[in-house]
């Protein structure tokens, strides 16, 4: 029973933090149809920046509560700066171009920001743990927990939940699924899409970093880290249905006890578990849960 | 007859250059970075074969790997130490793993045929890493000396013989994958990338051509592995790691996809700038690459290759 | 004499759109018939229902009293079913040769990956089937390259260079100028007639099915309301205020 409220709990916190880093992703391609590859930078960058304004500000030694604040400043800063920077200046340019080409460009610009983060931090190990550290930790059903990861737990929420009042209540919601729905019927209607494309990049940058920021409390930071975030994000998404908000949702819960389930049970396949239901999703069902498949007409 | 006469003369002439004339003019370092890039071509090439047909790869290093660490087993655990035999079982190891990976990525096409590759090459990087007891995990395995037809050499003779034998396979794969590109199968590949449903609609099945042309591209990759595995004699779990993979795409879209030389100009190329540019400094060498490939992409989408079409050339109609 | 092609209790819907419903039709070996409609009456979908491109949600496809219904594309074409397509599907980034070999090629299964595609004897074949179609001169240029014209007359010399028994046309005139269109279909109709192919196509234009079928049947929503010959059914004052809008 113990065993159970464990792996349940561990679950929720990696889903989580699965859902935080993935979202950004699946968001913009559901709006673009792009599948940004530079995701995993934009969510070191926010990390980066992240940890060092915590560290920075730790320094002072002002109370710690401001700290969240300045995680949250440190993804919106690196969204809505490197964001609409990639898109304006690059993306846009390969639209009109095959997919394959604005993978390579998206490749390219993680290649790029892969040394500029190298030659902004250095690559020495950076932990800005004070964050977690504060919040301390609670006794839940005899087990010592941090309360950090409930914190990414809420945070996970009022982004999903955020997300999905904004698309189906408000009116920029309207543009936006009049845009992922026909983009070409849209710019008849005198959307401005160029400009939607721009902000739901944004959007999804700041997301990213956002995923990034909050993590960068929890582990010590190094190099590389986007990468694995890249891939693990694309496993979610693919298993949720790209562009599928809900998808990544999903995905992420199911992914997120399953490897905690495999942490306990099969630690051998710990790492191999999302990829494993990945596997076993798409074989089934190669657009994942809520993913669109596409019947062209002839 | 005259055309016939004057291409094998200079099939001769460049085998005479590539075989004899390399090794005996030029140090042996720099006939090393020949061997590599020549083996590193070959991976290469099963990426542009893959493009053929419009299908970006983002994991082919999990091929290289499979190929490397196929040898690398069979030195460590089956005492072998022959090359050839070691190619044939690097060969196998990747037309296997491309069979059972291809049975669910060949349904895939562009985002997710290019990312499903490399979550499955991160998890053999994974798996490479972390079974530290067979693969011997960041330690990697070491080949040493192998066997040639039997024959045992040493020293430079070996480092010879290496890059002969990096550059006889790499011809002959390469003529192979010339002729897959005029049959019917290469043309089939490249009728998937205009129009999958009229494909269908000749009755020809269009999974089976990106399966079998999938498994061919494994099987470069893997034959590059073993090759690379033979020349420098060690291995590690970085051969399967996506940066590997992002360095083979670079290649490919440097050197063009326009001919089955293109891989192998655009990756001699790149061994030589890389060589002397990474030392001058490690940490801007990616941020190189991706402003290199930006600039590829927007001013010569067909790669160095394309250059040729500005060499003079006689009319031959 | 059994049907070549028959279909029984068709029906498919989009949503609330009924695009087939109870359709009962039959082709025999040798006829030529056309299928005339309004837009949206149903005649793309039939087609793409009767190649499998389509689920039928009821009813049955039937090829030489072979049940189809479930086929793929790929299958009812290696059973003899070729189609062209409202809008010419082609490889563009291929020459108009190399498009005509791989379909020579596709016909005789032979997609190996060693002996090449341009091989002397198949080159003849290929340009035997272009020259029919009078786009011999067009053989080495590029299919991204030909006028709209060349692109449609190609599209379905790619289908009869398969050397279906079947052939189905989605509206063959579609995009053709009225000058021009008689020509075309001359040119079809001495193709089809000299290699005794069983036709049905799907037109627009009442003149054409008029001239070049041996019988009609006119869609309206779904469902089959004329069967018989072109003079009668196209004289009638229902059939042509369904497929005009007025009499």
């Amino acid at each position: 029973m113990r065993l159970l409220l464990v792996v349940g709990l561990d679950g929720l916190a990696y889903a989580s933090w699965l859902f935080l880093v993935s979202a950004g992703l699946t968001f913009t391609y559901g709006v673009l149809r792009v599948l940004n590859l530079a995701h995993g930078n934009l969510y070191a960058l926010g990390a980066y920046l992240g940890a060092t304004f915590v560290m920075r500000y730790a320094a002072t030694g002002s109370t710690p509560a401001l700290t969240y604040a300045l995680l949250l400043l440190a993804a919106v800063i690196i969204g809505i700066t490197v964001g609409p920077l990639i898109e304006r200046l690059f993306l846009r340019r390969v639209y009109s171009r095959d997919e394959e080409v604005q993978l390579l460009l998206t490749f390219s610009i993680s290649l790029i920001l892969e040394d500029v983060v190298k030659l902004t931090w250095g690559v020495s190990p950076i932990f800005a743990e004070l964050p977690y550290t504060f919040l301390g930790r609670v006794r839940l059903g005899g087990i010592n927990y941090a309360w950090y990861p409930f914190l990414l737990t809420a945070v996970a929420l009022a982004v999903g939940g955020l997300l999905w009042l904004v698309v189906t209540r408000t009116r920029l919601g309207k543009v936006l699924t009049s845009v992922i729905t026909d983009r070409e019927v849209s710019l008849t209607l005198g959307i401005n899409v160029p400009r939607v494309y721009t902000l739901a990049f944004a959007a999804g940058a700041v997301l990213a970093a956002l995923g990034g920021a909050l993590t960068a409390p929890m582990f010590s930071l190094v190099p590389g880290v986007g990468a694995e975030v890249l891939v693990t994000s694309f496993a979610v998404v693919a298993i949720g249905g790209l562009g599928s908000i809900g998808g990544a949702a999903l995905g992420a819960l199911l992914v997120g006890l399953a490897r905690s389930a495999a942490v306990y049970f099969f630690p051998e396949l710990d790492l191999f578990a999302i990829y494993l239901i990945m596997a076993a999703v798409l074989a089934f069902r190669p657009q994942g849960f809520f993913g669109e498949v596409e019947v062209r007409r002839i | 007859m005259d055309k016939r006469l004057r291409a094998i003369a200079v099939l001769l002439v460049s085998a005479l250059l590539l075989l004899v004339g390399v090794p005996l003019l030029l140090s042996g370092w720099l006939l090393f970075l020949l061997t590599v890039a020549s083996a590193k071509a070959l991976a290469v090439l099963g990426i542009v074969l893959l493009l053929r047909g419009k299908l970006l790869t983002f994991g082919h290093a999990l091929y290289y790997a499979t190929g490397a660490y196929a040898a690398g087993m069979a030195v460590r655990y089956l005492g072998v130490h022959e090359a050839l035999v070691l190619l044939a079982l690097a060969l196998v190891a990747g037309v296997a793993m491309g069979a059972l990976l291809g049975l669910l990525v060949a349904r895939y096409r562009a985002v997710y045929f290019a990312l499903l590759n490399l979550a499955f090459s991160m998890v053999l990087y994974g798996m490479l890493l972390k079974l530290y007891n067979v693969t011997g995990g960041t330690d990697g395995i070491g080949i040493g000396e192998p066997t040639l037809a039997g024959f045992r050499l040493g020293g430079n003779a070996l480092r010879i013989a290496m890059y002969e034998l990096s550059v006889i396979l790499t011809a002959v794969l390469v003529y192979f994958t010339h002729r897959f590109f005029v049959s019917p199968l290469g043309y089939t590949l490249r009728a998937i990338r205009d129009n999958e449903v009229r494909v269908e609609y000749m009755g020809v099945s269009v999974w089976r051509a990106v399966y079998v042309s999938y498994i061919i591209a494994g099987a470069l990759g893997a034959v590059s592995g073993c090759l690379i595995a033979l020349s420098v004699g060690h291995i590690t779990p970085d051969l399967a790691f996506w940066s590997q993979s992002g360095e083979f795409v670079f290649v490919a879209i440097l050197g063009g996809t326009g001919s089955v030389l293109a891989p192998v100009i655009g990756s001699v190329l790149f061994e030589a700038v890389r060589n002397y540019a990474f030392e001058l400094s490690p940490y801007t060498w990616q941020m190189t690459l991706g402003i290199v490939l930006l600039l590829i992409i927007f001013f010569l989408p067909g790669g160095v290759w394309s250059l040729t079409a500005y060499l003079p050339r006689r009319s031959s109609r | 004499m059994s049907a070549l092609l028959e279909t029984v209790g068709l029906t498919r819907f989009f949503g609330s759109v009924r695009a087939a419903e109870d359709l009962n039709m039959r082709v025999t070996e040798g006829e030529t018939v056309g299928i005339i409609g309004s837009n949206g009456s149903g005649k793309t979908t039939f087609l793409n229902l009767a190649t499998g491109y389509l689920k039928p949600e009821r009813g049955r496809i039937l090829l030489d009293g072979r049940d189809t219904t479930a086929l793929p594309p790929r299958a009812i074409t290696r059973l003899g079913v070729a189609r062209s397509f409202q809008i010419p599907q082609l490889y563009l980034g291929m020459t108009v040769l190399e498009a005509t070999l791989l379909s020579l090629a596709a016909r005789a299964g032979r997609i190996g990956a060693w002996a090449p595609l341009q091989r002397d004897d198949r080159i003849g074949e290929a340009r035997q089937t272009l020259a029919q179609f009078a786009l011999d001169t067009h053989a080495p240029r590029l299919i991204g390259e030909l006028p709209e014209g060349s692109r449609k007359l190609l599209d379905i010399a790619l289908a009869v260079a398969l050397k279906p028994r079947l052939l189905l046309m989605d509206e063959p005139t579609a995009g053709v100028s009225t000058e021009d269109k008689f020509e075309v279909m001359d040119t079809l109709a001495a193709v089809l007639r000299d290699s005794g192919i069983t036709t049905l196509f799907v037109e627009h234009d009442m003149d054409v099915v008029q001239r070049y079928s041996q019988r009609v049947l006119v869609f309206d929503q779904g469902l089959v309301i004329a069967d018989g010959e072109p003079a009668k059914v196209l004289g009638d004052a229902d059939v042509r205020r369904a497929v005009l809008g007025h009499v």
